[in-house]
Order: C-alpha cells, then sequence, then structure tokens
C-alpha cells in the first residue's frame, strides 16, 4: 500500500474518537470546530503519555477517570472576573437601561466555566441595583467545573489583576467590598451568590429550560462548527423572550447564522443583541 | 499550483515589515492573507488603521467562521488564536502558546491543515521561536515557506529559528518578498 497524506489517517481517528465517546458516554463532541479541537486533543494525547489518537481512544474508552480528564481538557476555558472590561462598560450603557424596565430579570450565562464571569456580572447588576430583582441561571455541561464555580473561591493572587479590570469596567465601588480573603483564597460574599443557580446543561445536547430576559454565551460558540452553531443559535434564540438581550464574546458574529434578521445590535464591538422579532 | 491563503508571522519589529508587505500586495489578490502579528491583548483597531492606511487591500480582524475570501488581508484578533479551516477562519481563547496569543504556530499548523500544499507561510522579524513549528508543518504538508533574511530583520531571532526548523526556504530581503509571492501566484491572476 502506497502512504497517504498524514493528514488523513489522523482525520479517520478522531473521527472514530468521537464516536465512541459520543456512542459510549453520551457527550457530542463531533461537530466541534476541528482546528482548535484538534490542538486540544493533542495536547491531551501528551498528558496522557500515548502516542496516536487511537492511542488516546483506547484509554479513554477502556478507563473513566482518563474520559474524565478528557472532558475537563475540552470544557475549561481560560476565564477571569471582569475578562474585557469594555464588554462591561457596554452592557452598562446599552443594556442596563432596557432591563430597568422589567420587574424581574431572568438571565442566563451558557458555557460559565469557572464561575469568574458570573460573580462579575451579579457585581455589576448589584452596582446598578437590580441584583435583587435578578435570578442567574449559570450553566456548563461539565460538573467539575461547575462544583469550582458554587464554591466561589478565586485564588487571591488573581484579585489584584482582576481589581484593574473591575475598575476599567466601569466598577463603581471598592472591589475588595464584593470579597473576603478565606481558604487563601477571595471567597465571594454570600450576598451576590444568593441568586445565582449553577447547573449543569450541555449546549449540544440538552434543550431550553426557560425564558429569559437576558443570555451570556460569550467565546463558548467558536469551539463549534457551522452547523452546530447554527443550532444553538436556535437554541438560544427560542430561550429568549422578544426584547430580550444576548451577549456574544467580541469576535462573534451573527452574521454567518440564520438568526441574524431577528435581531438588532445594541453594541456592534461588543456584540450586545437584542431580540426584535 | 493554485495557492489559497497567504500566512504571515511577525512579532517584534513586525509593523513596519508588516506594513511594508501589504503595501507591496497589488489589487485582486486571488488568494486570502491572514496575519499572526503578536500584540498586547487590549490592543484596539490602531494596528488595523495603521496597515489599511498603505494597502490596496481590504484590512480586517477576523471573526469566527467567517468566510476565506481571495484578496482580502485578515489579521489575527487581539488576545485570540487565529486558526484556519476548510474554507473559513476559527477563533480560540485556549492557552497562549509559546507564550503568544495570537500564536503563529497555531495559525500555521492550522492552514497547513487545511489546505496541505495550497499554503505559503512567510515568517518576518520577532525575538520569539513562535512560528517555527509551524511552518516546518506548511512545509511538510506540500507548501511553500518563506523566511526574512535576518540580518534585513529588525529582531533576526525568529527567522533564524525558522531557517533552523525548515529545509532550504527561500531566504529573501522584505523587499523582495511580494515579487517572489507574486511570481509564485502570477499563473492564478492571469486566469
Amino acid at each position: 500500500m502506497s502512504p497517504r497524506h498524514p493528514n488523513e489517517l489522523e482525520d479517520i481517528e478522531i473521527k472514530l474518537l468521537l464516536e465512541g465517546i459520543y456512542l459510549y458516554y453520551g457527550f457530542d463532541f463531533r461537530d466541534y470546530a476541528m482546528a482548535s479541537l484538534k490542538r486540544r486533543i493533542w495536547n491531551i494525547i501528551h498528558a496522557e503519555n500515548v502516542h496516536t489518537v487511537s492511542g488516546l481512544q483506547e484509554k479513554v474508552l477502556h478507563d473513566p477517570a482518563c474520559m474524565e480528564r478528557f472532558l475537563l481538557s475540552l470544557s475549561v476555558n481560560v476565564t477571569s472576573m471582569f475578562r474585557d472590561p469594555s464588554f462591561y462598560i457596554a452592557f452598562r450603557d446599552k443594556a442596563i437601561p432596557v432591563l430597568r424596565t422589567y420587574p424581574f430579570i431572568r438571565i442566563w450565562h451558557a458555557g460559565c466555566s469557572t464561575g469568574e464571569e458570573v460573580y462579575s456580572l451579579a457585581i455589576l447588576m448589584f452596582e446598578e441595583g437590580l441584583y435583587h430583582r435578578c435570578r442567574i441561571y449559570a450553566t456548563d455541561m461539565n460538573e467539575a467545573v461547575l462544583r469550582k464555580a458554587k464554591a466561589g473561591i478565586i485564588p487571591l493572587d488573581l484579585m489584584q489583576e482582576y481589581t484593574q479590570f473591575y475598575l476599567q469596567a466601569g466598577g463603581k465601588s471598592d472591589f475588595s467590598e464584593y470579597y473576603t480573603a478565606a481558604y487563601n483564597g477571595a471567597l465571594i460574599r454570600s450576598f451576590l451568590r444568593e441568586n445565582i443557580v449553577f447547573s449543569p446543561h450541555n449546549l449540544v445536547t440538552d434543550a431550553s429550560f426557560n425564558e429569559f430576559n437576558v443570555i451570556l454565551c460569550r467565546n463558548v460558540l467558536i469551539y463549534f462548527n457551522r452547523s452546530l452553531q447554527e443550532r444553538v443559535h436556535k437554541l438560544l434564540y427560542e430561550s429568549l423572550r422578544t426584547f430580550g438581550i444576548l451577549g456574544l464574546g467580541k469576535h462573534e458574529t451573527m452574521k454567518t447564522t440564520a438568526y441574524e434578521n431577528h435581531y438588532e445590535e445594541l453594541d456592534s464591538d461588543e456584540k450586545i443583541y437584542r431580540r426584535i422579532a | 499550483m493554485d495557492f489559497k491563503i497567504v500566512v504571515i508571522g511577525a512579532s517584534l519589529g513586525g509593523l513596519n515589515a508588516v506594513q511594508t508587505i501589504l503595501s507591496a500586495l497589488p489589487k485582486n489578490l486571488p488568494v486570502a492573507v491572514a496575519i499572526g502579528q503578536h500584540r498586547h491583548r487590549s490592543s484596539d483597531g490602531e494596528l488595523i488603521r495603521y496597515l489599511q492606511e498603505t494597502s490596496v487591500l481590504p484590512v480586517r480582524e477576523a471573526e469566527d467562521k467567517q468566510p476565506i475570501n481571495p484578496g482580502i488581508v485578515f489579521l489575527a484578533p487581539a488576545d485570540y488564536h487565529l486558526l484556519v479551516e476548510p474554507g473559513y477562519f476559527a477563533l480560540s481563547k485556549d492557552a497562549p502558546v509559546t507564550f503568544a496569543r495570537p500564536s503563529i504556530d497555531v495559525l500555521f499548523e492550522s492552514a497547513a491543515d487545511a489546505y496541505e500544499e495550497q499554503v505559503i507561510g512567510i515568517i518576518l522579524t520577532g525575538a520569539s521561536s513562535d512560528g517555527a513549528k509551524g511552518l516546518a508543518k506548511i512545509q511538510a504538508y506540500g507548501g511553500t515557506v518563506i523566511v526574512q533574511k535576518p540580518d534585513t530583520a529588525e529582531c533576526p531571532i525568529m527567522p533564524e529559528a525558522a531557517i533552523k526548523a525548515v529545509k532550504m526556504p527561500q531566504i529573501l530581503p522584505l523587499a523582495e518578498i511580494v515579487p517572489f509571492l507574486n511570481s509564485q501566484i502570477k499563473s492564478q491572476i492571469l486566469i
């Protein structure tokens, strides 16, 4: 047999790996964006001390602990409090005036990872005098990151940087009022946590579970291919009330989706949209 | 050979080098150009405006799932990796690679995966070894590799690392890179 392009075999192995994981564990990564998924898979291959995608397949299917690590590597996203301060400024300017007119505000933070951005939003809502009227549903497919999010403990050494982001994001108070130093970390104060519900939800396989006034889904869809993005946009659209607000990541766009005409832009730079139809 | 994409990696000193390349590119370029330029995570649209000033081609920050269309220059956005998929760009917030996000290796390796021998990779000035692995992958998959002649670079470290990582790249002074590019894609322009 003549040697074929190295790419070809790798693509077949990855297809088999993802199919196997789906059939055996029910987690569906088959429509993830291939280029970034491939990089993550190779990082896992090196960490697991195997040499090929097929080698990883054997280990993942026969060793549930390896599957847990696989899941964690694919779902942990680099995050921070008040990441992209300009987003929070735009949210204060453009979304808050709309939300003030609602008696009760239901928020879905989809793909919340370890919770830093959820608590940032809670602080923002508190400073705008709206936190007592809102309930934040924060979801992620991975229960390990949810446990961490729920604990609400942030490494103390990161708080200096987060304080800078908080100020750049238009913070109105003293950032240290929102946490107490405990357990070698900064524990988010309980009054900020009481209106947050953390719960597992998989955007790929789970259905809509409520109707929301605000959905934040920032830098989550970039890991999906176009057909999966389209499916998840349908889910987000169906979970958003008319005139509800959708926040995407700074370089994500509605333009390539079928839902473009159902939204108007509240802030084109920060990708804050409002459902109009 | 019908090329689909030219990927350019630059770091320290890259602003002038990239501008020099872009200002020499012809109108109706039959390939897309994607640039991985190391930049501060909070840098804004200033870089785009600077590069657009002297380029006849439109210069844009790439958005997620944006189609890879010829005749357009796409820049990796600050604090994201830019990846190439067959037909469109993708972004990721994964951890920095070789201390960089955007990483040139990530851009180059994904371009090789997506377009194999239809890729031209160019490494310009920089004080890092980012891009060397990616350029090697472009070559291994049959693409064309070009490195800025180190003694003409503001910082020779990145070109030197790239030259070590590949076999017999085209090593060219900055001013000769675009004429060489044009000679490679000339047949595509005539069609």
